[in-house]
């Protein structure tokens, strides 16, 4: 790890005058450094400083369980990082995009979200922008046509809009263009937090409330020099893992239904809403809204509220695993699932993919391994991984983690400690500060970056959802593949636009 | 074929009886609040400001609760030592117009006699619009095609092609880079058309109103017919809705 920056652990506080500033060069000699000696970028964003735009970069080093955070001062532009280090590439166009800093060199300079940048005026000064208006890769030559749809899907569905360049039926390059979904979380949440900052977290994507709440929580905690009691971190696990199961189990009963599968797809359809229920027997809503807030739990799991969710639980997963056997025990599902939009390690490893996307690939990234924060520092849960880099692949993860979700919520449920599930509010944030908050969520690794002013308000708070490095992933895997296989190739990914979109 | 026969067994019948049986919801849904404002003292105007979409509104010294802002999160029920706010169990929440979310409010109107709701009474074709929604209301928009809710006993499907739909869902606070898209997509249906937003997003803008990235709801772009409030709604909350849409309840 490079020696100048500042070493964090998940969850905690820096000075923001302990941050070092670098020079452009140093900042990006050692990030690469970093980069090259396995860590990878888990957020890097822009922040206004006077006239100018500071670039923060958050470096995670599975390794040693470290987070590193350096920053450096770019004007208008600067020397892109994306051609030495791929992972870079979405973070650089959306710093452009914000703040409008050129990163020098950049080979795929496009808007991600298209708004104006919020530098010099507000995002609507100059009037709209025409989502989805930017100049398109082509590929020319007999036999190619282009394939567009979105960003109103046929299904029940978020919008985004897809490009495909294709021969036949074979695609050559997929181009994603999102944007459609934002509504202006970041800038919404500077001054404060706010009463309305929680229910932004929580619908930041409304499938992760749960993540993004905690983590969310996590960064206000460490802010403000408050912890979550034992307990409180327990549930917090608990519903975070509840999470996982519904989405995961939706996502296979999906697949299933992808590829003509239909006993699994309807069995996986109602059995990822009895895992919905069981997160609103314990707070009253499906989605987990309202059950984490900073400082813990507001809904706590007596006795009997946790041995009705542990035998649900059990009679769930018996009908899960039925309905998820005969969906991975099927020849013919096989034989659509293997080998369909691969994606090689390295090409993951040089994208920084995240959660089942980078798992499916061999790669062991997982934040609550890595970077365990809460009750994941007392209680492992082993990071689940295959090889193959295909839809398969993604669907074992997804099977493997469902097993082991469900293991540790009853190993929880039957020991949960005593005492309270929440802490005391606390006085406010402390001033000047930074704090870097991980969570593993269902997709992967949800990163929220806090910074705070001389007041004690929020000056800077940056979401980075799993799927902002992922969707790259997803256009990757689908090279050389029929386009009659994107639907099964993008539900393997099962990405958000909102998350993104922000 | 044995093997998917025997899951078949294994997994057993799912489907709900709604509407002749609700399902019991668990005991901390919050649904339909219930509101005493006349026990409000001096000291709770303070803590209007505490409700993050502003729900709790006060004109001319009336205090009202606006269902179309809430986001049901109770913090008001919680904030208020007087019980002014309470949180029931039902879940029936549709309403007519912007106005009938306005709770202490009049008694539930009915359907309005308008010879496009007769139309739909035994198919109801729905094309779904998320603009800005967070998947939450999509994903229990969902649910209703699965085998608990099985949508398509009532007649109601939901399908691809606004060219196939009597009627559009909202679901999202129209962020501003999807409003091309929702009026393209309403004018693509025959009319006469008409429109559900489901959801505190797409009533009033959410936690995202006031925000200039968004429209600030589905009305901001295309006329609105009925109203599904929630954060999300609970599915039985939007299948009531469409089934008073059909006139079945
Ligand atoms: S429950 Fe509704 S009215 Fe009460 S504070 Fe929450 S959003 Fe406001």
């Amino acid at each position: 790890m490079s020696r100048s920056s500042l070493r964090l652990q998940n969850g905690e506080r820096a000075e923001l005058k302990d941050v070092p500033l670098l020079s452009l060069r140093e900042f990006h000699g050692d990030l690469l450094c970093d980069i090259r000696q396995g860590g990878r970028l888990a957020s890097l964003f822009g922040h206004p400083v006077g006239d100018g735009v500071r670039l923060f970069a958050v470096t995670a080093h599975g390794d040693t369980g470290e987070l590193s955070v350096s920053s450096a001062d770019a004007g208008d532009s600067y020397p892109s990082l994306t051609p030495d280090c791929p992972q870079a590439h979405w973070f650089e166009r959306e710093i452009a995009e914000q703040w409008g800093a050129r990163p020098e060199g950049h080979p795929w300079l496009k808007p991600i979200r298209f708004h104006r940048p919020y530098r010099g005026g507000l995002p609507s000064d100059g009037g709209p922008l025409p989502a989805g208006v930017t100049d398109y890769f082509q590929v020319q030559g007999d036999g190619i046509h282009e394939v567009a749809v979105g960003p109103v899907h046929a299904g029940v569905i978020e919008p985004g809009h897809f490009r495909f360049q294709c021969h036949g039926e074979d695609v050559f390059h997929l181009e994603i263009s999102l944007g459609y979904q934002h509504r202006g979380i970041e800038r919404a949440l500077v001054g404060g937090p706010g009463p309305r900052s929680i229910h932004l977290m929580e619908t930041a994507a409304g499938d992760t409330s749960v993540a993004h709440a905690t983590a969310y929580s996590w960064a206000i905690e460490a802010l403000s020099n408050r912890r979550s009691p034992a307990r409180g971190s327990v549930l917090r696990g608990i519903a975070l893992e509840l999470e996982r199961l519904a989405n995961h189990t939706g996502d296979l009963g999906a697949l299933g239904g992808d590829v003509g599968f239909l006993p699994t797809a309807s069995f996986c359809g109602r059995l990822r809403g009895d895992f919905l229920n069981l997160t609103a027997l314990a707070c009253g809503s499906r989605f987990g809204r309202g059950w984490m807030r900073p400082g813990g739990a507001a809904f706590d799991l007596e006795a009997p509220r946790a041995a009705e969710l542990l035998e649900r639980l059990g009679q769930a997963m018996s009908d899960v695993g039925n309905a998820v056997g005969m969906l991975l025990g099927s020849p013919s599902v096989l034989a659509r699932f293997e080998e369909t939009g691969v994606v090689s390690k390295a090409s993951a490893e040089a994208l920084g993919l995240v959660g089942v996307a980078a798992r499916a690939c061999g790669l062991e990234r997982d934040v609550r391994f890595e970077f365990p924060a809460g009750i994941f520092r007392m209680t492992h849960i082993p990071v689940s991984t295959w090889e193959s880099g295909d839809v398969f692949a993604r669907a074992q993860v997804r099977w493997l983690e469902i097993q082991r979700s469900a293991a540790f919520i009853a190993e929880q449920l039957v020991a949960l400690p005593e005492g309270p599930i929440r802490s005391e509010p606390a006085a406010g944030l402390e001033p000047e500060s930074l704090a870097v908050a991980m969570v593993e969520g269902w997709r992967g690794e949800v990163c929220h970056v806090a910074l705070t002013d001389a007041a004690g308000r929020l000056a800077r708070y940056k979401v980075v959802d799993p799927s902002f490095h992922n969707w790259m992933g997803l256009a990757l895997a689908l090279r050389d593949q029929q386009i009659s296989d994107f639907p099964l190739c993008n539900k393997s990914f099962s990405l958000s636009y909102c998350g993104h979109d922000l | 074929m044995l093997r998917a026969l025997a899951a078949r067994l294994k997994q057993g019948q799912r489907t709900l009886s709604y509407p002749k049986g609700t399902p019991t919801l668990p005991d901390r849904f919050r649904g339909r609040p219930e509101t005493d404002f006349s026990r409000c003292d001096a000291g709770c105007a303070a803590r209007l400001k505490d409700c993050p979409t502003g729900a709790v509104v006060e004109t001319d010294g009336h205090r009202r609760l606006d269902l179309g802002r809430c986001l049901f999160c109770a913090d008001c029920a919680a904030a208020c030592p007087h019980g002014a706010v309470r949180f029931t169990a039902e879940h029936k929440l549709a309403a007519w117009s912007r106005e009938d979310l306005v709770l202490p409010g009049t008694e539930p109107k009915i359907r309005p006699d308008d010879p496009k709701f007769r139309k739909i009474a035994r198919s109801l074709q729905i094309r779904v619009v998320s603009a800005g929604g967070c998947n939450a209301c999509e994903a229990d928009i969902n649910v209703l095609s699965t085998i608990v809710f099985d949508l398509s006993r009532f007649g109601i499907s939901v399908v691809a092609s606004p060219r196939h739909a009597d009627a559009l869902i909202v679901a999202g606070p129209v962020p501003r880079n999807m409003r091309l898209a929702l009026e393209k997509t309403y004018r693509a249906l025959p009319a006469p058309r008409i429109v559900i937003a489901v959801g505190a997003c797409a009533i009033s803008g959410g936690p995202y109103a006031g925000h200039e990235e968004v429209c600030g709801g589905a009305a901001a772009v295309v006329p609105v017919d009925l109203y599904i409030p929630g954060c999300p709604p609970h599915p039985l909350t939007i299948l009531d809705g469409l089934l008073k849409l059909t006139g079945r309840l």
